[in-house]
């Protein structure tokens, strides 16, 4: 398997080595994107002004230069210089895309501003609205987190509890049958008058949201542990704690960690609805505020910071589950 | 083999352990399926005198691996007692141990944690995790501590399972087909580790299994079963001292025997 695998790769590689590195290329291309964004006057079309081009450029210029020195620089990097030559190719896709975008919209304005904001408007953004996006971005994380794991904690304790007592399954099981797959943001309205204020309320939707896949997940992730671990635990003197902690638990996993990703999942659509609808603060509210004021830059920007954002927890995620199993022979990388 | 068995009389067990007298007294089982009773046992009767090795032997569904866990105290008998030094098993206890024919190791746990899990479940591993190590030693697995479950082969898996099991050091070692899952070469290298480590820890052993030879080769005692449900048909005294011959013209005279009480003697 490996041995053909390596010659696989083997193969291209010594018979077709780019004379240039493509990191260098891709550096190139971003000085290209910048001499674009400055050389090419920008057509306003009145409606709203396109300011920070010259900033714009210079961040393109200096991002490609630095990519055409690691580049030219070669081996010398060590280890982050082959991370960053592996993401050439992508370093090269994104200069020119954002090129393109550049083109469409502040120097020929086939696409209409100001439904279609420029690179330099998302950049103004950032430089100008730093501080209302990053505490947007703090609340959001906030109420994520609490509400996520609240839900995540909540889940793994009934998931377990009905996968090991009869008596919680008999009663908890037919609530979850019935109310489980109910979107959470189903309950919105309800929850806004219910709770005292509309964090807690959106506290309780996401933990409601994380909570249901986390407990269907490691209740089928324990309702399917190998019996056989029971009996030599059993055999060995365990106790029904040990069984539960040791034995159950560990072997649930898998199934615990799944649960958990999908409650992630869930909890970003309802933190979102929850932010644009009753909360007054995170990245929810921003967007619905920047789209009331037509400042559709902002929402650009709002929009990326929380892709970020979204991305980096399941990385965080999937980090953690790497760790805790990493005892299993293949796992998805993400 | 001679020359491990008189290595084994060179150095003496380190902690020696009394076997458990067992007693088997008119068990009869069955389970229940699909709302009818499937009897499994039929009035079984027989002893185990502490330290002895006994093999229980028949075609294989007929209720053997049955009877090691109601012995075990995983199940309780229908009809009949089931007592360890006259006193009834009600539970399973670390004094008696299974060992499957499946390592069934925990594949998140290391060797290491897998063999300290007995240690662990009883709150003695903070005081006694040198026995662990000796544990591997005793299987030849030293080296092998952080390895995981799925990195061994399938003869080492079961000497870890086999050393998760003499950690706790047994009274009564209950073995269900140990090797039945091994190629053939590594069965007749296990078979005679088995039977070192029962000379020097001196438990009682239960060995299930439907191989002629190897109960022949093993145990003192052959119990020999009947289809399902399992009745006994026959106990044979193996009366050939160890270190044993695999060529031994008495262990094949037995085995004829053993062979025709199954009805299996058609191409002796």
């Amino acid at each position: 398997m490996s041995a053909t695998a390596e010659t696989l790769y083997a193969r291209p590689r010594a018979a077709g080595r780019p004379a240039v590195s493509p990191l260098a290329v891709s550096g190139l291309l971003w000085l290209g994107a910048a001499a674009l964004t400055h050389g090419v006057p920008d057509r306003n079309t009145g409606i709203t002004d396109i300011a920070y081009t010259p900033q714009l450029a210079a961040l393109q210029a200096g991002l490609g230069g630095a990519l055409l020195a690691a580049g030219l620089l070669g081996g010398r990097l060590g280890r982050p210089g082959a991370a960053l030559r592996r993401a050439g190719p992508w370093f090269a896709l994104i200069a020119v895309l954002l090129a393109a975008w550049e083109l469409l919209t502040a120097k020929l304005a086939v696409l209409p501003l100001p439904f279609f904001a420029p690179p330099q408007g998302l950049l103004e953004v950032y430089l100008d609205d730093w501080a209302r996006l990053g505490l947007s971005l703090w609340h959001s994380v906030k109420l994520l987190a609490w509400g996520y794991l609240i839900g995540a904690a909540l889940g793994v304790l009934t998931g377990i509890s009905i996968g090991w007592w009869q008596q919680a399954s008999y009663w908890i099981h037919p609530v979850l049958r019935f109310i489980g797959p109910l979107p959470a943001t189903a309950w919105l309205p309800v929850a806004f008058f219910a709770f005292p204020s509309s964090w807690s309320a959106s506290v309780f939707l996401i933990a409601l949201a994380t909570g249901f896949p986390v407990t269907i997940l490691t209740w089928s992730g324990i309702a399917g542990v190998n019996k056989d671990y029971y009996d030599i635990a059993r055999t060995l003197g365990a106790s029904e704690r040990f069984l539960v902690l040791k034995v159950a638990v560990p072997a649930a996993l898998p199934h615990i960690f799944v649960g958990l990703f999908m409650g992630l999942g869930a909890s970003f659509a309802v933190l979102v609805v929850a932010e644009m609808l009753g909360v007054k603060a995170g990245l929810g509210w921003y967007l619905s505020w920047a789209q009331g004021w037509a400042a559709y830059a902002n929402m650009y920007a709002a929009l990326l910071v929380m892709a970020v954002m979204c991305s980096s927890l399941i990385t965080l995620l999937f980090r953690l589950r790497d760790r805790v199993l990493s005892w299993q022979k293949e796992l998805v990388r993400w | 083999m001679v020359t491990s068995a008189s290595r084994i009389l060179a150095t003496p067990p380190a902690a020696p352990v009394e076997g458990i007298r067992l007693d088997v007294e008119d068990v009869s089982h069955a389970f229940q399926l699909e709302g009818q009773p499937l009897p499994v046992l039929n009035q079984v009767s027989f002893s185990a005198a502490p330290g002895e090795f006994v093999a229980l032997l028949g075609p294989s569904g007929c209720g053997k691996s049955t009877l090691l866990r109601l012995v075990a105290g995983l199940e309780h008998a229908t009809a009949g007692a089931v007592r360890a030094d006259d006193a009834p098993i009600r539970a399973p206890d670390p004094s008696r141990i299974l060992v499957f024919q499946d390592p069934t190791l925990y594949p998140w746990r290391t060797v290491e944690a897998n063999v300290a899990l007995g240690l662990e479940a009883r709150g003695l591993i903070k005081n006694q995790r040198h026995r662990v190590a000796e544990a591997l030693d005793l299987v030849g697995l030293t080296g092998f501590e952080s390895a995981y479950p799925r990195q061994l082969s399938g003869g080492m898996a079961q000497r870890v399972a086999l050393a998760r099991a003499l950690v706790n050091e047994p009274r009564l070692l209950l073995l269900d087909e140990p090797l039945g899952k091994l190629d053939s070469l590594t069965r007749i290298t296990m078979q005679g580790e088995l039977l070192k480590l029962w000379q020097q820890a001196r438990f009682t052993a239960l060995l299930v299994t439907h191989d002629v030879e190897e109960a022949l080769f093993l145990a003192e005692r052959v119990i020999v079963f009947s289809d399902r449900p399992a009745r006994i048909v026959a106990d044979v005294a193996v009366d050939v001292a160890y270190p044993r011959h695999r060529g031994d013209p008495r262990l094949a005279e037995l085995r004829h025997r053993i062979l025709h009480l199954l009805g299996l003697d058609e191409t002796w």
